[in-house]
């Protein structure tokens, strides 16, 4: 038995990579959640919306580099990502002003809405393809490690290291950061909260004088931004790729789901569990299980439940057992 | 109504306006490329319009939001290894019956916690007894598969390393594509069925997903991502046409070449085959349509909720038409596959397979069959030709640009990409101005 | 007579194409409370929506202090000093109390804490439940609540849809008060309402509409003390 190997491998293997994936998972979650509580469809473009930010971003950082201005030890992409939000803003207010605004006027049903969304989808993903192509691009520069698995190894004499990737280190911080300000934004500011309050009864919203272009403005503007800032992290934690943007629309969707869809702060949990489980579920136990069990029982196998490659599953089942038994998600959505 | 009896002169005359359109491009196609490229285009298009039919049967009648499509489609493809491609015995002796075993226990282990499900009272000991028959069920299926799938994929891994077919005639493969995608779709139907739209459209991208994942990594079904080539064909090989004597005698005597011509009299025996296959499925949805069973769908559709009132089992019938639409696709993903002669997994894209049969039924006029088969042609012919056009337009562009440019050559290799942008501008653009799609439902 | 301070006048308009409302009138004075009253389906809450621009009239129009609004939408006339109480999903079930009020006065730019601490007097309840979610409240609150909301722009006029529906005697009671005091600040009230009798007690003037019309007007006294509005509309 050796319990501290086996944390340590745990958090290296499980752990970290499960937090910074769930961290980029609820932010993609929480823009879709947004648009699904405001304009009432699921937009099936949010995953592009993040190819098309990050795109931006990238070619804001190498514009940077190509200036020689870089951000020290952290990423040039950071210092991107205010001028990627607001070309993504841009955009999306666009397509919203050019597709989506005709048919919110005729009140049209969500899966027309829908429906306009695979088109806008189509659009996005061409253009994107467009200016950066469908190659693998990777962008980050600054540090590589806060702390790299020799180096714990050598501090705490353990077998098993720990290393923490610089990128999922500013993943968890700066998404620590966007949710707090985003709640505080929804829950003390006038704006925010007409937001909420449009959310919860269009009509009444609209009996109080609350002007609903605005409010719809805003929501793109902030879904715009949060899918950028999502796709940028998720980016530099592994690398872009425009059609792996375009695959994160289902565990984006499995935790807007499970934490009831419209429900911020089930978007956030959602966003965990469903990278938690995908992470556990492909995880192969043998490193953590060997040092747990007597060495007789160790494990021949890899002790893993399911291939990587159906890290899709994993979502899917989430989704449909959250569906099928509680059709409104952990957290009270708006899915009656 | 009275305008579906007395057919509308006018919507008419506007359905043969449009198919005649369609059929100057591809008359335009064969006149100003080749004909050989002009046939490659119609074969893929005879099939897209029927995996757009099969769309049109769940959307357009019954309103069911499935972009599950590409799932579907692969299915098809698998069954095409599975019916016709060589036996291989020796794989068989050594792992098949574990496999089947193993699956069969995994089938088993779901039905017994659903009727454990159904059958115990709400509570915790249900939870825990359902959990313990899914763990040890999962453990006993790993048990029982895995080795066996290790003896198949060992069985000469180069060429092999599957299960093998049965060995039949590739036409046959067709109908059972059709029946694979349909058991497929039972089992998503009855869990995903009830759901809200938006759900279920979210499911099936899901379920499409995972197939997808499950013939891309499990190799003993079809070589996985290595790919399974030489399928069987329905028509004979132009090299074969190419030695054989009747043939070369009468292509001299029409004084064509033998080469372009063995293509072309493949492409026209698949187009024959295609076409055939299209028109059965037209006349058998158009007759369904017009039974009170297609009329009681549409009532359905309408009204959901007066339907359910009116005692119509609403479920059951979603289930028929979910069935029957993935039936369709499954037909014309195996006639792909047999087109294609090889089972490419990682070529499944759910653009291409499923967003862009949208397209064609939403573009076509969703609710009307002669809408999706037209819409089938259209967006497949653009698909194809988006891209020489596009290259065309940007050498226009560029042509004033020095060689060399960085811009130049970015633009040039840019326009492979024009597709993906001239499908949603044409979808938004249909949506908007002509949202019941060109060949409206009557 | 000067004409009263609002007035749909003559009313005639329906969702479709069919007419629910007949050349209906309603008005309402100044600090005074107006019920309009009457069978199941006679069009209540529709020339109600009528007189606030949530449906076209064909025919007729809407004065408020002598200005024409019938054009108008009904978000202009919050602006111009209206205030609506739909009948359900009246409240945001989300927010809490204080952010309901807030919501309520969302077109106010200047200092909202004065006309809050009215609403807390009025409904001293809502002041101890400032925190709570409004979804979580009773049905009474939530009344309390739905009115507090409208009174928060400081309308001239304030109309109620049936605000006692679901509510017991007692609350019902205690709402009526309430709505007695808000009329004595001012503010017109033009409410409709199933509880006929105690309804057109506290009415200066009561409306009977039947099919799209008025059948009867009067002040509510004298409405109570017809026989023919006793025997058809009040039960005998």
């Amino acid at each position: 038995m050796d319990i501290l190997n086996a944390l340590v491998a745990f958090a290296n293997f499980v752990f970290v990579p499960g937090l910074a994936y769930g961290a980029q998972i609820a932010l993609g979650a929480l823009g879709a959640t947004l648009i699904y509580g405001i304009l009432r469809f699921s937009n099936f473009a949010h995953g592009d919306t993040m190819a098309l930010g990050t795109t931006f971003a990238i070619l804001v950082t190498w514009g940077f580099q190509a200036l020689g201005i870089t951000f020290g030890f952290l990423p040039t992409a950071l210092l991107a990502l205010p001028f990627a939000i607001i070309m993504t803003a841009a955009f999306v207010l666009g397509t919203d002003r050019v597709v989506y605004r005709f048919y919110r006027r005729q009140k049209a049903a969500p899966t027309i809405l829908v429906i306009v969304s695979l088109g806008v989808m189509f659009i996005m993903n061409g253009l994107n393809r467009f200016i950066i192509g469908v190659g693998e691009i990777n962008f980050a520069d600054g540090a590589r490690f806060v702390i790299t698995a020799g180096d714990f190894r050598a501090m705490t004499g353990l077998t098993e290291g720990l290393a923490i990737k610089a990128t999922q280190a500013i993943t968890v911080v700066t998404a620590v950061i966007v949710v707090g300000l985003l709640f505080w934004f929804l829950q003390k500011t006038r704006t925010g909260k007409s937001m909420r309050a449009f959310s919860d009864n269009e009509d009444l919203a609209l009996l109080s004088g609350i002007n609903p272009d605005r409010v719809v403005q805003v929501t793109w503007i902030i879904a715009a931004g949060l899918a950028t800032i999502a796709g940028v992290l998720y980016g530099l934690d592994k690398s872009f790729k425009a059609f792996t943007y375009f695959q994160l629309l289902l565990p984006i969707f499995a935790a807007a789901v499970v934490g009831g869809l419209g429900n911020p702060l089930g978007a956030i949990a959602g966003g965990f569990i469903v990278a938690f489980s995908e992470v556990m579920v492909t995880y192969a136990w043998k490193k953590v299980l060997t040092y747990l069990v007597p060495e007789s029982m160790a494990p021949d196998g890899l002790v893993q439940l399911m291939s990587t490659d159906y890290k899709f599953a994993v979502s899917f089942t989430i989704l449909i057992i959250v569906l099928l038994f509680l059709p409104t998600g952990i957290f009270k959505g708006k899915s009656a | 109504m009275s305008t579906r009896i007395n057919a509308n002169p006018n919507s008419r005359s506007r359905t043969l306006l449009l198919f005649g359109l369609v059929a100057a491009l591809f008359i335009g196609t064969g006149f100003v490329q080749s004909w050989n490229s002009s046939l490659g285009i119609l074969n893929m298009a005879l099939i897209s319009a029927i995996m757009a039919m099969g769309v049109n049967l769940q959307w357009g009648y019954a309103g069911l939001f499935n972009v599950g499509i590409m799932g579907f489609v692969a299915l098809g493809g698998l069954a095409v290894v599975l019916t016709s491609s060589t036996p291989l015995p020796d794989a068989w002796r050594a792992g098949g019956p574990g496999i089947v075993a193993g699956l069969a226990l995994g089938a088993a282990t779901i039905g017994v916690a659903v009727a454990l499900y159904k059958r115990l009272p709400k509570g915790r000991l249900r939870t825990v007894v359902m959990l313990a028959v899914l763990v040890g069920g999962f453990f006993a299926y790993r048990a029982v598969f895995d080795p066996a799938v290790a003896a198949v994929e060992a069985n000469n891994p180069a060429a092999h390393g599957n299960i093998g077919g049965l060995g039949l005639p590739v036409l046959l493969a067709w109908p059972m594509g059709g029946l694979l995608a349909a058991a497929a779709a039972w089992a998503i139907g009855k869990t995903a069925l009830g759901l809200r739209s938006d759900y279920l459209a979210i499911a099936t991208l899901g379920i499409a997903e995972i197939i997808i994942a499950v013939m891309k990594n499990e190799d003993w079904l079809a070589r996985g991502v290595k790919n399974l080539i030489g399928l069987p064909r329905p028509v004979p090989y132009e090299v074969d046409l190419q030695k054989d004597a009747d043939f070369l005698a009468r292509a001299a005597d029409w004084g064509v070449d033998p080469v372009t011509t063995s293509s072309i009299v493949v492409k026209l025996s698949y187009a024959g085959l295609f076409a055939a296959v299209l028109v059965a499925i037209v006349v058998l949805s158009e007759l369904a349509l017009k039974s009170p069973w297609g009329r009681m769908m549409r009532a359905i559709r309408d009204n959901e909720v007066s339907a359910e009132a009116m005692g119509k089992d609403v479920t059951r019938r979603h289930l028929q038409i979910f069935i029957l639409g993935s039936a369709i696709v499954g037909i014309a993903g195996a006639m792909m596959t047999t087109l294609d002669g090889q089972l490419t997994p990682g070529t499944y894209n759910p653009l291409r397979f499923t967003f862009l049969v949208w397209v064609m039924v939403i573009v076509g006029g969703s609710g009307n069959n002669l809408g999706a088969v037209l819409g089938g042609f259209l967006i497949w012919w653009l698909w194809v030709m988006v891209e020489p056009i596009g290259l065309l337009l940007m050498d226009g562009i560029t042509a004033g640009m020095a060689d060399g440019s960085w811009l130049k050559a970015h633009l040039q290799d840019a326009a492979a990409h024009m597709r993906l942008l001239t499908m949603g501008i044409v979808l938004l653009l249909v949506l908007r101005f002509s949202p019941r799609g060109l060949i409206p439902e009557k | 007579m000067a004409e009263p301070f609002l007035i749909g006048e003559n009313m005639t308009g329906g969702y479709g194409a069919v007419d629910i409302l007949h050349g209906c009138t309603l008005a309402v004075e100044k600090g005074e409370i107006a019920v309009i009253v009457g069978p199941n389906g006679a069009g209540k809450s529709t020339a109600m929506k009528a007189v606030f621009g949530m449906l076209k009239l064909r025919g007729g129009a809407v004065r408020l202090a002598g200005e024409d609004i019938t054009t108008l939408t009904p978000q202009a006339r919050v602006a111009k000093g209206m205030a609506f109480v739909p009948q359900t999903q009246n409240i945001f079930t989300t927010m809490t109390v204080e952010e309901n009020l807030e919501m309520g006065a969302f077109l106010r730019r200047d200092d909202i804490k004065g006309t809050m601490a009215q609403v807390y007097d009025l409904f001293p309840i809502l002041k101890t439940k400032r925190y709570q979610a409004a979804g979580e409240l009773s049905g009474g609150q939530r009344q309390q609540v739905a009115v507090g909301r409208a009174l928060m722009t400081q309308p001239k006029v304030l109309m109620l849809d049936e605000p006692t529906a679901g509510v017991s005697p007692i609350v019902m009671d205690e709402l009526f008060d309430r709505i007695i005091e808000v009329a004595r600040t001012g503010i017109s009230i033009l409410m409709v309402e199933q509880n006929a009798r105690q309804a057109l007690e506290i009415a200066h003037k009561g409306y009977v509409l039947v099919q799209g019309s008025n059948r009867f007007t009067d002040t509510g006294q004298a409405l109570m003390a017809d026989p023919e509005v006793r025997r058809s509309f009040l039960g005998g």
